[in-house]
């Protein structure tokens, strides 16, 4: 399976996200400059954590015009998984592509520390690898993943199982302590937390690597007929 | 050519951490009559001559990029600019 990190200037954990597929998973990626006009010779879509474009504006506000979004939409509409971390979900959300905001978090601190995440919804192309209710140790590291929406999006995310994470306590004064969502599809994942900075005992866990177990396990039964 | 200053601000149902920390330090200094604080943001945009309606534009504008409507609400006035 080949996925595109998407490099935006700014971006800061695209290493981390090629490291993990790269190395710890043994998948093909490559590093997707933002003005690429085409992505479509990649079955994966991950963007990554950082503070593209400086956070100016808000978060992801300006990121989300770059060229290659406009193939990032396509490639969520095509049904290919897209992922965004960090400041790949802030994007996501300013592109539509997510409902919600993350906004600055309650306490005004820059958060940077690992977490346990509650696993909401095991049945998706990310998580199928975790157990429903299992609770998770992953990273975080920003200072704006206060996650709001108003109360009929959050509705829809519930009755829709689209809460896919939940911090075990809150921190930074998300909504219902939402760490991660999916798209009504189910193919557009974004979370704040660092799966990728999870993938090695010797980064202090592994709890990350299911995630893109998960997202390879479901891209290889699709494709097993085709073969 | 028009100068717009746009003023975007928080909804009021939005709870604005920042506002509410810069009102906990007036209050610490003894400014009591202080009843909230609201943290913005102040763009100004100089729009050259052209055949748009200059409201569609910056409405369009806000409404794609300036403001996230999600969580923040826009105004703006528009002002002439006299060419040196």
């Amino acid at each position: 399976m080949k996925f595109a990190v998407i490099v935006f200037p700014g971006s800061n954990c695209d290493l981390d996200m090629y490291h993990a597929i790269k190395d710890e998973l043994g998948e093909e990626a490559e590093y997707v400059w933002h003005d690429t006009q085409d992505l479509s010779g990649y079955d994966g879509i991950l963007l990554p954590g950082g503070f593209s474009y400086g956070d100016y504006l808000r978060a992801g506000a300006i990121a989300r015009f770059s060229g290659v979004m406009d193939e990032v939409r396509k490639a969520a509409e095509a049904g290919k998984p897209v992922l965004g971390i960090c400041n790949g979900f802030q994007i996501l959300t300013e592109a539509g592509l997510l409902p919600g905001m993350l906004m600055r978090n309650k306490d005004l601190k820059f958060t940077c520390r690992t977490v346990s995440l509650k696993v909401e919804n095991a049945h998706t192309l990310f998580t199928n690898e975790y157990k429903e209710g299992e609770e998770i140790r992953i990273p975080v590291a920003h200072g704006e993943g206060n996650y709001y929406c108003d109360d009929a999006t959050y509705q829809h995310l519930k009755d829709n199982n689209q809460i896919v994470f939940t911090y075990a306590e809150d921190f930074n004064g998300s909504r219902n302590n939402i760490a991660g969502i999916i798209n009504d599809r189910g193919n557009v994942l974004g979370m704040m937390p660092h799966p990728e900075r999870a993938v090695s005992d010797l980064i202090g866990g592994t709890d990350g690597l299911p995630l893109f177990r998960s997202i390879v396990k479901q891209w290889r039964e699709s494709h097993v007929s085709h073969a | 050519m028009k100068k717009v200053k746009v003023y975007v601000t928080l909804r009021e149902s939005v709870l604005d951490p920042q506002g509410s920390a810069v009102m906990g330090s007036l209050h610490k200094m003894g400014y009591d009559e202080v009843q909230d604080v609201r943290i913005g943001k102040y763009l100004e945009l100089i729009i050259g001559d052209s055949e748009r309606d200059v409201d569609a534009l910056v409405d369009e504008l806000c409404n794609r990029m300036l403001a996230n409507t999600v969580i923040e609400d826009y105004r703006y006035e528009i002002e002439e600019v006299v060419s040196q």
